[in-house]
């Protein structure tokens, strides 16, 4: 067993960072995420493993040097939160578009603008649908407790460079400034500079030697016929991530009637509605998407075969319901599918959650089929 | 077990801390635990509070309506957080800044006058193991060896001197909490 | 004497460095890129650097650079080059890495990124070409574009309340402790092109001794943009873009040291 600590989420990102062998950390401080370079700059990672750690201009500068540093075939990361993204979008894309592995942490804050500090998941549009142009995928990870930042920063790098693609955990200002108890891993080595080269000389930026012909890490294409072959290879393995990748927790589903769909900090409230709502003698079960990118549609379709209704549980104005929708009508049910939740930085309360259901399904709860429309 | 609790009052009061030396004994006691704070500007001086969770099994949500026990160190605090004790809970306050006394009948009140003990011991700054003490005399869901090792593991090397003092002040204050009979 | 008697190796005078390929350059002719490439390419060589040498293309007309160097390149975002090599000097801090920037990359989009890589000292080296206009997208104006000269978002010529004033960004370069070796060259004439190819290899050394940011300006012409002929472009260059762009020297020092000049 790992040591036991009692933590921050932003805390665990940079201890994970450092524990896993990340190279490198470029970042720019914004609330509610400065904790991650905060911890950084007092751990002096640089002396125990040699991790860089550097305070860039900007978020568009930070997702710019780890463009670069992540080009070297190197582990290497950054974080922001809501606002900071958005600048780093564009950056992103190019990674995207390179095929460069890195780790991106969004602790998300509510918006649109400025907005709040406070707790938010109003980013889950930009980040599984894209956020920046073009045709590209992230994986994303979406932890729901402390020992979570610490798990997906490891998972993250190792996605990232199994199909040579950027990972990003979206947490939220909650788990990021959340502490709880956990049990961080074993500190892995940094990799040799030989160990980079046999991994990722093919392709990475390590200095052309004579035996091998230069690397050029680009996203141009000025052949359309070209660029879109590098579309199509994108798409087919954003198809493998879809068929390998998906990850989900589902708790107390087997029985059943009503599904409440959340992640992060709302997957956490949905638990405890669960507790409540069987209490009373409901029937509700909580699928908690762990990977937001691929998204686990089979599961819900699955569920969708019996189930009276989902519940989409966000802190947004309602985007991951979307994707449930789809994968609802993909499976040719009429369960119905509908959305609570909260914005502005407010977190539902179990308590909410157990009404909104009790509401928005007073039909399917008086009659005990689906409601036809 | 599962207790599930807020802390609330000023910036500055320790309220975040004592929290944080609740949830590193829980651990101790090789229980899950949560500490999730109101974060913002509000905690640079305003109000402050932390919901703790300390848990045998995997803990739920950090965000509760309802809470098992509520420590309640200002008024504000009071005015928010009262109705939310569950029935048959417990509030535990100091009377010091209370104007409107808490006022339920279907909960377990104490009160302890940490602030006055705090500055006749001389040390204003064990307030908040004060108030913990009383806690663990009314909800002793810790064993005092773990808040022990608790304080130990919370606190910086540099202040692990001042260890003895603070468990002077958290036995202190199980001696000094009073069961507020409200008839 | 016959063609097949002049190509003979023993009469070569002069060859190509291996480094730069076979490739078709996609510039104009008269463009410098063409040269700064070519002293780049030379110095890469002669210093025996081609496996430690990491290159970051801009966006502009220099945005295929790296087609015609033979090393590993990188292709940046527009204005972002000296953050991606600040990612890859600091990751890697034995490799040499450079920037090769045009002006509405370095000193329009690319100011935040230019004054911080060289305020915090990156050991790098910034190759900036100067030719007063956009190339790549057509002729517009730059941030460097002279008082009074017509491009084709300034049709009636830069009118400095209008537009600003070009802007002499290696002045400001100059001014930063982070920087070693700050100069401004050209490559109009053969001598002029032996100077800069000394002044690259100071920077390139500024470099691998860690010294700080080397920064080296080429005046260039456009004679595509200027709407000029090469030969014009050169005549137009040495009487209005070197009077307001003097060439020279402007700093010679260690980071974090007065500049000598």
């Amino acid at each position: 067993m790992g040591e036991v600590k009692l933590m921050k989420g932003n805390e665990v990102l940079a201890e994970a960072a450092i524990r896993c062998g990340c190279d490198g950390y470029f970042g720019y401080p914004i609330t509610p995420q400065s904790e991650v370079m905060e911890t950084l700059m007092a751990r002096e990672p640089w002396n125990e493993t040699g991790m860089v750690v550097l305070q860039a201009e900007s978020e568009v500068a930070a997702i710019n040097m780890v463009y670069g540093a992540a080009a070297t075939g190197k582990k290497v990361m950054t974080s922001s939160s809501s606002p900071g993204i958005s600048l780093m979008s564009e950056g992103i894309s190019y990674i995207a578009g390179a095929e460069l592995p890195c780790l991106l942490v969004n602790v998300q804050r509510g918006g649109p603008g400025l907005g709040t500090i406070q707790p938010s998941q109003a980013d889950y549009f930009q980040t599984v649908k894209g956020g920046g142009h073009g045709d590209y995928k992230l994986i994303v990870l979406a932890p729901s407790s402390v020992q979570e930042m610490n798990d997906f920063v490891d998972l993250g790098f190792e996605l990232a460079f199994k199909y040579r693609n950027p990972a990003m955990i979206l947490a939220d200002g909650a788990i990021g400034q959340m502490m709880e108890k956990v049990e961080l891993a074993d500190s892995k080595p940094r990799w040799t500079k030989e160990e980079v080269v046999e991994k990722n000389g093919s392709w990475a930026t390590t200095g052309k030697p004579a035996t091998r012909k230069k690397n050029i890490v680009t996203s141009l294409e000025m052949d359309s016929g070209r660029m879109e072959q590098n579309n199509l290879r994108f798409q087919d393995k954003y198809r493998k991530m879809e068929e390998n990748e998906v990850r989900y927790e589902a708790f107390q589903c087997d029985d059943a009637e009503f599904i409440l769909v959340a992640f992060g900090t709302c997957s956490r409230v949905c638990q405890k509605t669960v507790e409540m709502a069987r209490a009373k003698g409901l029937k509700v079960g909580l699928l908690r998407p762990i990977t937001l990118y691929p998204f686990p549609n089979k599961i819900i379709k699955e569920l969708a075969r019996k189930a009276l209704g989902f519940l989409s549980i966000e802190m947004s104005a309602g985007q991951m319901v979307e994707d449930i929708k789809l994968a609802v009508y993909e499976a040719g049910s009429n369960a119905r599918v509908d959305y609570f939740g909260r914005m502005g930085g407010i977190i539902p309360t179990p308590t909410e959650v157990v009404e909104a259901l009790e509401k928005i399904f007073s039909w399917e709860l008086s009659y005990g089929v689906k409601r036809s429309y | 077990m599962t207790e599930e609790m807020i802390i609330a009052g000023f910036g500055g009061q320790g309220v975040l801390s004592m929290g944080k030396i609740l949830a590193y004994s829980g651990i101790m006691e090789d229980k899950e635990v949560t500490w999730f704070p109101s974060y913002g500007p509000e905690m640079r001086g305003g109000t402050a509070n932390v919901t703790v969770i300390v848990s045998d099994t995997r803990i739920s949500s950090p965000i509760l309506q309802e809470f098992d026990t509520a420590i309640i160190l200002n008024q504000q605090s009071m005015d928010k957080f009262e109705e939310h004790v569950k029935p048959g809970g417990t509030l535990l306050y100091d009377p010091n800044g209370i104007t409107h006394p808490p006022t339920r009948t279907d909960i377990n009140i104490f009160k302890v006058e940490a602030t006055r003990t705090a500055v006749e011991m001389g040390n204003p700054k064990v307030f908040n193991m004060i108030v913990f003490g009383s806690y663990l005399k009314v909800r002793p869901i810790l064993s005092l060896d773990n808040v022990e090792k608790g304080l130990q593991k919370s606190l910086p090397d540099r202040y692990h001197n001042l260890i003895p003092l603070n468990l002077q002040a958290i036995q202190k204050g199980q001696e000094i909490v009073e069961d507020v009979q409200l008839v | 004497m016959e063609i097949q008697e002049i190509i003979k190796p023993e009469n070569l005078v002069y060859q190509k460095t291996p480094l730069l390929n076979d490739d078709v350059m996609h510039y104009c002719p008269g463009c410098s890129h063409g040269v700064v490439h070519k002293l780049l390419a030379e110095l890469i060589e002669e210093m025996d650097l081609q496996e430690k040498t990491i290159g970051v293309a801009p966006v502009g007309c220099s945005v295929f650079a790296y087609n015609y160097i033979d090393i590993d390149w990188q292709e940046a975002a527009h204005g972002r080059a000296p953050a991606v090599a600040t990612g890859i000097a600091r990751i890697n801090p034995d490799n040499f890495v450079f920037t090769y920037q045009g002006d509405g990359d370095l000193a329009s989009i690319g100011t935040a990124e230019i004054m911080h890589a060289c305020n915090r000292g990156e050991n790098i080296l910034v190759i900036f070409i100067n030719n007063g206009i956009y190339g790549m997208t057509g002729g517009q104006m730059a941030p460097t574009t002279l008082e009074g000269m017509v491009t084709s978002t300034t049709p009636n010529g830069r009118n400095v309340d209008l537009n600003g004033y070009p802007m002499k960004i290696t002045n400001l370069i100059a001014q930063l402790p982070g920087t070693s070796y700050v100069t401004r060259q050209s490559v109009h004439t053969a001598a002029a092109v032996r100077k800069c190819k000394r002044s690259i290899k100071k920077a390139i050394q500024n470099v691998l001794d860690k010294k700080g940011t080397s920064f080296v300006e080429v005046v260039s012409t456009c004679n595509s943009g200027w709407k000029m002929t090469p030969v014009d472009s050169n005549k137009w260059m040495e009487e209005n873009m070197i009077p307001y762009y003097p060439l020279g020297d402007m700093k010679d020092t260690i980071k974090g040291e007065h500049s000598d000049r």
